[in-house]
């Protein structure tokens, strides 16, 4: 993206490769494409969300920032220095000014640590400089900025319900005080009235806090009210990458749209049509061409053969990878009515 | 008469030695032939726990104490297990959460569709096969006919709950169970797999309990509605009503806390604390510690299910004529 300069965070390139275990019979290496040439760039203190469905690479690509996998190529800058090729000593004051929120606060919580040493081990790992009075003094603050209860402190995971294991992930998070925070699904697992407690814990933490996120998440009705920009990905690529107001109300890539399309909504209406189905292709064999291609409503011979590029579209500040971006919605309308008449 | 009617329905657990503790403190709900009823609430509500006790499933230690499950005219709680499965899987037919659970990994899929078939019916080999490449098509999976011998991990998330819905058609239900059928797969998928439930039911005249936490979901698929609360159903009415406006506190809490409903970067409404568990709930309306409409008359008792609403103070007050009529 042009237009951030001097951004927090950024990849340029970013590919992620797994090889998978040979057939017995077989001599081809099958290798997966988790992620494919990923290039973003997160300016600080907004809201940067990652957005689409199973297998798209939203987690790898977090965790890639994160430096908990390793890139099999491209780079990795946090504030302007490449931590990707980082050794471990080097890293560490690095990992206190980047933390991660995980999705299941059942999962990523040890259920044998009370929350003392859950919320300490963090400082004393990553900051050995910090005297135990200072651990001490930093988890009771983070733990009054969480909304948690200092009387939690000698308390084990199990006895405390859902919502509130988020708040203690939350707070373990911040509690190195770092600038920017990898969310990843962190309210796909609660019950939907705490998820609304916890979306305003982490919008007013980062007021005070001045914190930039990266904000992983399937569900884009959170997207909109959330996020300030969002990177749509499929199969290991970002397929449109714009402001939230452009995703919602102009959307350019036809797998955006439909994604906006399957949103259940309030007023109900939109899921009357039955819907062809629709699968992720595979991302062991991916073929040459847009991996959208084979589910789009408009795509033609060009999609199925030159992977589009990630390219500004007109001058409405979107970015989008696919050849027919500038009229897509139209493309489709027009589909769509043939296909009614027809 | 109605499909489906359920009276006061309880089901309770043992807990220490002499103790139990209810799950399901009783509910009540009639259906209509053809009727989509959509079934909210959080996990631990009892939403599921109704499902299973509908069909009389509930797994010791834990047992269906009161009320009444008629379905077409027959109570289905004091019928043998002979007798009810000529009803389950048959009439009533269920899909669950995450089809890979549902569906026998080692079983190719035409065997695991005709076993059930045959359970129901005396058909031949040929009818029944058929059959359910009938019903696959109907389903719209690709390529049905060679389908039938596949494994079901040869197939992704949305092929998988679609076989399963087309098992679930097979004997040609007046009513199916769902339980949150599309928790466990992506949006766009879920989509799908709505909009041909939806088809199905209305194509079919069947009759649908649909399972969820999702209100969209439910204002998509369903003409009724029902929202649980510790094990007790708080609000029933008409969904579009229901949605539009609400009269339960937690309904308009829970409404009020989407982010669809709120301003784009405004603070979400949220409702505070967390429901309690059904082992140690509070005195009166299980909701009144997070009410900001409490009183003492909530915290002294239970308010009954009136105009479908259990509360003392609704938010939209009942039209004049109707609380006439019922005093």
């Amino acid at each position: 993206m042009s237009d951030v300069t001097d951004p927090i965070v950024e990849t340029r390139g970013l590919e992620m490769r797994f090889s998978l275990p040979t057939h017995f019979l077989s001599r081809e290496k099958p290798v997966l494409h988790a992620l494919s040439g990923v290039d973003v760039k997160i300016r600080k203190g907004e809201t940067f969300c990652v957005v689409g469905e199973s297998g798209c690479g939203k987690t790898t690509l977090g965790r890639a920032i994160m430096g908990l996998l390793t890139p099999s190529s491209g780079e990795v800058y946090f504030r302007g220095r490449r931590i990707d090729t980082m050794d471990e000593a080097e890293r560490k004051p690095v990992r206190a000014d980047m933390q991660m929120v995980f999705q299941n606060p059942y999962a990523s919580l040890n259920p044998r640590r009370n929350v003392f040493q859950t919320l300490a081990e963090p400082i004393r790992h990553l900051m050995p400089e910090k005297s135990e009075a200072d651990v001490r003094a930093q988890v009771e603050d983070v733990l009054d900025a969480t909304g948690c209860d200092q009387s939690w402190q000698r308390k084990l995971p199990h006895e405390f319900s859902g919502g509130q294991r988020q708040r203690i992930a939350i707070a373990r998070a911040l509690v190195t005080n770092p600038a920017f925070v990898v969310a990843d699904e962190p309210i796909s697992a609660l019950d939907v009235s705490i998820q609304a407690q916890i979306l305003n814990l982490l919008n007013d933490l980062q007021d005070e806090r001045d914190l930039t996120y990266m904000f992983i998440t399937h569900d884009l009705s959170v997207v909109e009210h959330f996020g300030d920009r969002v990177a749509v990905m499929y199969l290991g690529q970002v397929m449109e990458l714009a402001p939230t107001g452009n995703i919602f109300d102009d959307p350019k890539h036809p797998y955006t749209q439909l994604l906006l399309a399957a949103i259940p909504k309030l007023t109900g209406g939109s899921f009357d049509a039955p819907r062809t189905p629709g699968e992720l292709p595979d991302p062991v064999n991916p073929s040459p061409g847009c991996p959208f291609a084979p589910r789009c409503a408009i795509a033609q011979d060009i999609c199925r053969a030159e992977r589009p590029r990630l390219r500004p579209i007109e001058d409405s500040g979107t970015m989008a990878a696919c050849h027919f971006a500038e009229n897509s919605r139209e493309l489709i309308m027009d589909k769509e009515n043939a296909g009614v008449s027809g | 008469m109605a499909l489906l009617e359920v009276r006061d329905l309880r089901v309770a657990f043992p807990r220490g030695k002499k103790g139990e503790v209810e799950a399901l403190r009783g509910v009540d709900l009639t259906l209509e032939k053809g009727q989509r009823l959509g079934v909210v609430g959080e996990s631990g509500a009892g939403k599921s726990m109704l499902a299973f006790a509908i069909l009389n499933l509930i797994a010791e230690p834990g047992r269906v104490t009161q009320g009444s499950v008629t379905f077409d005219g027959e109570n289905l709680l004091t019928m043998s297990e002979r007798q009810i499965r000529r009803i389950r899987g048959n009439r009533i037919s269920m899909i669950f959460q995450d089809p890979m659970v549902t569906l026998n990994p080692v079983l190719s899929i035409g065997t695991q569709m005709i076993e059930t078939l045959k359970a129901h019916r005396r058909i031949t080999d040929r009818e029944a096969h058929k059959l359910c490449v009938d019903k696959l098509k109907l389903v719209a999976i690709p390529s049905a006919e060679s389908r039938m011998d596949a494994y079901p991990h040869e197939l992704s998330g949305g092929l998988r709950q679609r076989v399963v819905i087309a098992i679930a058609l097979l004997t040609d239900p007046e009513l199916i169970i769902a339980d949150e059928p599309t928790t466990a797969l992506d949006v766009t998928i879920q989509a799908e797999i709505m909009s041909l439930i939806l088809t199905l039911c209305r194509e079919n005249n069947v009759a649908l309990i649909l399972i969820t936490h999702d209100l969209g979901v439910v204002a998509e698929v369903t003409e009724r509605l029902m929202i649980m609360y510790a094990g007790k159903c708080v609000e029933t009415g008409r969904t579009r009503d229901i949605i539009d406006r609400p009269k339960h506190p937690y309904a308009v809490g829970l409404l009020k806390a989407l982010p669809q409903n709120s301003t784009r970067g405004a603070k979400l409404y949220q409702i505070p604390g967390s429901m309690p568990p059904i082992t140690n709930l509070p005195s009166g309306c299980p909701y009144h510690p997070r009410c900001e409409r409490a009183t003492d008359e909530c915290r002294a008792a239970m308010p009954p299910l009136e105009h479908g609403v259990a509360c003392f103070h609704p938010m939209h007050e009942t039209p004049a004529e109707e609380t006439e009529a019922t005093t």
